[in-house]
């Protein structure tokens, strides 16, 4: 696409500073970039880039410590320094926003016809019968099957991906040039990715706005965008048209961003290494009892009837989209669930074991969780964190010796032992989920189960984590049960993979047979939204025309 | 592969270590208001803990001369009060005043009589409530003439007397040592038992929780009065019973507090991975729990301190808290209220102490409440 007169929208040499007790912190560093109508832009950069800042910061939504300068134009009108209500004649209207969250960006308590429809009263002056009409319209438009009964659905009855869909149709209610997608698919399955991102291609084509593109993911710009700023530290380094970035990245950063996927493969374990896991008929029935005034719920299977076996130095992944279980099998295999089936740890029953029964057992069997803000204790400090386990498992040590097998836990997992006052939130993400490594390793566990632990993370932390899993289940002879939907930290990762779905496991084999040659239409779909996301995204788009 | 720096503490901040505490204490700092009230809290305390022993008038002494003074940087008796009182004094003992001076607190006469005049005249001076230890100290050689000395004991009444005619300096400093002591005390009782209540039934949840909680509501359905005139009437009246009053009723707005956190809490991650650490209960509860409740908390206690404070003063005014002679600022007031037009001072100096401190503890609340939840702002 060429560079049209007059663009847009554009950001001129934009600066975020945030005022914070250290004094202030910039976040964006002169960031310039250009929009023209009908064109698709991505925002390439791992977390803390500034790629979101800055658009905040244009859209005028920075936190309350958030200062700018600089010039954001929307069609020749500078945006910064306008009051809240010239704002609002732009925003919503000719620019809209959706973000990461739809889980929390729709108000619980509307239903999703309110939802869509009181904007258009209020700001479009609709009436109520043609406001209606215009909100079954729009969920036609992002194609919600069914839309008619669903105008009267509150958004908990609705699946992640159909929310995101309604904040979709919200951003179109009124006819925007630009949409401004902030991370819009990064809470969702890959499937689910795919469709989103098919949805928005097929809208752009189709009402000609255009769409700024804010992602970490380097895969899904691609399949979309005309052009790509790949941001970091609050700077563009570089830019250009999409193909030419990928076909040539002109920065060292950019190439790390595209070779980000995580590499390599696990070696196969000896055939006689003893088994160290063995569950069988793994059932897991969650039932709300019957309380004063009402009657029980509905039983939900969570997990119906899984086998597994899991040999020393092994990897298990199980694969799957959110709600299909694998989480709960995960906590199940553990009991920390209550569940039915027989699980054996190193030929020893434990299932059916109470807490205290189960604590022996605790000190082998570790698990590592998937969000590293939410498992990190926020006042206590790592070391405390690191060694509150052998405070149960082995209450003989002395501080001295506890702090000094902190130490070698942070050593394991490439931490500066010197961390070990420091507290949780002074820490990155992928550093974060050092510290939860850590705090499994200290005891010297046979099994791990790592439950998502890299999907909160960028592509590069990613990878790093992935190599250190590796380099330290060598190192120790460990077992792992690695749940993920990400395909390809799984492929990294493991000897035998377990895709489920609802609950029960729809095939399951070696890695080298799940991805080269599935067996069922569930997993091969969820191989190509994972690994060939243009295919699947121009597919799409045939099958409409 | 890449020109990423490696994961390490390179990558850290320089800045040294600073705990979720320390964070909020510098964002405490910067706010005046709230800082403004702790240097009051803090002289209000040291008024409370070192006042009544630094006073020169005992709070429950009582000068019958001065009922109701007003509030006067003058001191007591007035030179205009003393002069007639000696003319007065000397007439009954049958002697012509010469000269009558008041030196600070001695009293100078000179008199004169047309008998000889006996030594023995200075007891007529000390009769008078006014004066002490008359003296005589040079006498005419014809008897005739005396010059005497007596002291004068004069009081600064700062803030006035009461009805009594005791000094509302020294009650206001009493009243705000009792006021304080019990809202420390009630609180911290309300806090200890309120957060292992509340920890534990929102830990343990399911049933012992629905049992602990309809306890928690029984407690609440009785009426506090009620409840106040029924300990009074078994156990006599003590300060201790209203600590146990006041504490027996905040503590289950705490637990439920608490137990609402718990719960929320429960639910995340890392009281998940300490489960899968084996760590028992009371360790989850001690670690975990209570540590990550605390800031709500802090910021519920100091709102709960006033509050105990109005509760005392209520029950203090309805004549079921301290006791006279001892006093709070909830006493003083409703004495106070009694002759607002006759002794305003009497109400306003005690006011004006509880004012402050009410004011103090609810600005570092507010402060407080920032420092711990920026996002909420």
């Amino acid at each position: 696409m060429t560079q049209p007169r007059s663009p847009l929208f554009e950001l001129d040499d934009i600066h975020v500073s945030f005022a914070t007790p250290d004094g202030p912190v910039e976040a964006v560093r002169g960031v310039s970039m250009q929009i023209a109508r009908g064109e698709t832009v991505a925002v390439v950069g791992e977390s803390g880039s500034g790629k979101s800042q800055a658009m905040m910061a244009a859209m005028g939504l920075l936190a309350g410590n958030g200062q700018v300068t600089g010039a954001a134009r929307f069609n020749g009108d500078n945006l910064i320094g306008q009051s809240k209500r010239a704002l609002d004649r732009i925003r919503g209207a000719k620019i809209t926003m959706i973000f990461q969250e739809p889980m929390t960006s729709l108000d619980p308590l509307y239903t999703i016809e309110r939802q869509i429809a009181e904007p258009l009263m209020v700001h479009g002056g609709l009436s109520r019968r043609k406001a209606r009409a215009r909100a079954l319209d729009l969920l036609e438009l992002v194609r919600i099957p069914n839309a008619k009964a669903r105008l009267g659905a509150y958004p908990h009855e609705l699946s992640g991906g159909q929310r995101q869909r309604v904040m979709i149709a919200m951003a179109l209610a009124n006819d925007p040039d630009l949409l401004i997608a902030d991370e819009p698919t990064t809470a969702l399955d890959v499937t689910i990715q795919a469709e989103i991102l098919g949805l928005l291609a097929d809208l752009q084509t189709r009402l000609g706005m255009a769409i700024l593109f804010i992602t970490h993911d380097l895969g899904i710009v691609q399949a979309l965008a005309d052009r790509v700023y790949v941001m970091r530290h609050g700077v563009v380094v570089e830019h250009g048209p999409t193909d030419r970035i990928f076909a040539a990245p002109e920065t060292a950063y950019t190439t790390m961003l595209l070779d980000s996927e995580p590499t390599g493969r696990k070696a196969p374990v000896a055939p006689e290494a003893e088994t160290v896991m063995d569950a069988r008929g793994v059932t897991v029935t969650f039932t709300t009892p019957a309380g004063f005034l009402s009657r029980p719920s509905a039983p939900i299977h969570a997990v119906r009837a899984v086998n597994l076996s899991l040999r020393r130095g092994e990897t298990l992944g199980v694969v799957g989209e959110s709600g299909s279980g694998k989480s709960t099998l995960g906590r199940a295999v553990l009991q920390l669930l209550p569940s039915e089936g027989r699980v054996s740890f190193l030929g020893t029953s434990i299932s059916g074991l109470d807490r205290s029964a189960m604590r022996p057992y605790r000190k082998s069997l570790q698990m590592v969780f998937q969000d590293p803000y939410g498992s990190l204790s926020p006042r206590m400090t790592v070391g405390e964190i690191i060694t509150e386990g052998l405070l149960v498992h082995a209450p003989e040590l002395s501080a001295k010796d506890r702090d000094a097998r902190a130490r070698a836990a942070l050593q394991e997992v490439d931490l500066d032992p010197a961390v070990r006052n420091r507290f949780p939130h002074e820490f990155s993400g992928g550093q974060r989920q050092r510290i939860a490594i850590a705090r499994a390793l200290v005891l010297h566990p046979t099994l791990i189960v790592l439950d998502e632990p890299t999907s909160a993370l960028d592509r590069s932390v990613q990878k790093q984590i992935v190599t250190l899993l590796r380099d330290l289940q060598i190192r120790h002879a460990m077992s792992y049960i690695f749940i993920s939907h990400d395909l390809a930290v799984v492929r990294a990762l493991a000897d035998h993979v377990m895709v489920m779905r609802d609950g029960t496991v729809v095939e399951a084999g070696s890695t080298a047979q799940i991805f080269d040659d599935p067996t069922s239409n569930y997993t091969r779909r969820l191989m190509r939204a994972a690994f060939d996301l243009s295919t699947v995204l121009s597919e799409q788009s045939v099958a409409r025309t | 592969m890449t020109d990423m720096p490696p994961l390490s503490a390179a990558a850290l901040p320089d800045s040294s270590s600073r705990s979720l505490w320390a964070t909020a204490l510098l964002r405490l700092r910067r706010n005046r208001a709230a800082m403004g009230s702790i240097v009051v809290l803090i002289l209000l305390s040291l008024a409370g803990i070192f006042g009544p022993m630094l006073s020169p008038h005992d709070y429950a002494r009582v000068y019958p001369a001065f009922v109701k003074v007003p509030a006067s940087v003058e001191a007591y008796p007035r030179a205009a009060d003393i002069l007639p009182a000696a003319e007065q004094v000397l007439t009954r003992a049958r002697l012509t005043p010469d000269t009558i001076r008041l030196d600070g607190t001695v009293l100078t006469v000179t008199a004169s009589a047309s008998r000889p005049i006996d030594p023995r005249v200075t007891r007529y001076l000390d009769r008078s409530d006014l004066f002490s230890n008359a003296r005589v100290t040079a006498t005419a050689p014809d008897d005739l003439s005396v010059t005497m000395q007596a002291d004068v004991a004069r009081y600064y009444f700062f803030a006035g007397t009461d009805a009594n005619g005791r000094d509302l300096l020294a009650r206001i400093l009493i009243s705000i040592r009792i006021s304080l002591m019990i809202g420390a005390l009630a609180t911290t009782v309300a806090l200890i038992v309120g957060v292992a209540y509340g920890a534990t039934a929102g830990y343990l949840g399911g049933r012992i929780d629905s049992l602990m909680m309809r306890l928690v509501d029984i407690l609440y359905s009785l009426p506090f009065i009620f409840f106040v005139i029924l300990l009074v009437v078994f156990f006599g009246r003590n300060i201790v019973l209203m600590f146990i009053a006041v504490g027996m009723v905040e503590w289950l707005d705490m637990a439920r507090i608490v137990r609402g956190q718990t719960i929320s809490l429960r639910r995340r991650e890392f009281v998940q991975a300490a489960d899968a650490l084996g760590v028992g209960a009371g360790g989850i509860l001690r670690r975990h729990i209570i540590p990550n409740t605390l800031g709500p908390v802090i910021v519920y206690m100091t709102l709960l301190i006033p509050k105990v404070i109005l509760l005392e003063s209520f029950l203090s005014f309805l004549g079921l808290g301290v006791q006279e002679p001892l006093s709070s600022l909830g006493v003083l007031i409703s004495e106070g209220a009694k002759d607002m037009r006759g002794a305003p001072y009497m109400l306003l100096y005690p006011s004006i102490a509880l004012t402050l401190l009410l004011f103090a503890l609810n600005f570092l609340g507010d402060g407080l409440r920032d420092a711990l939840d920026p996002k909420d702002r």
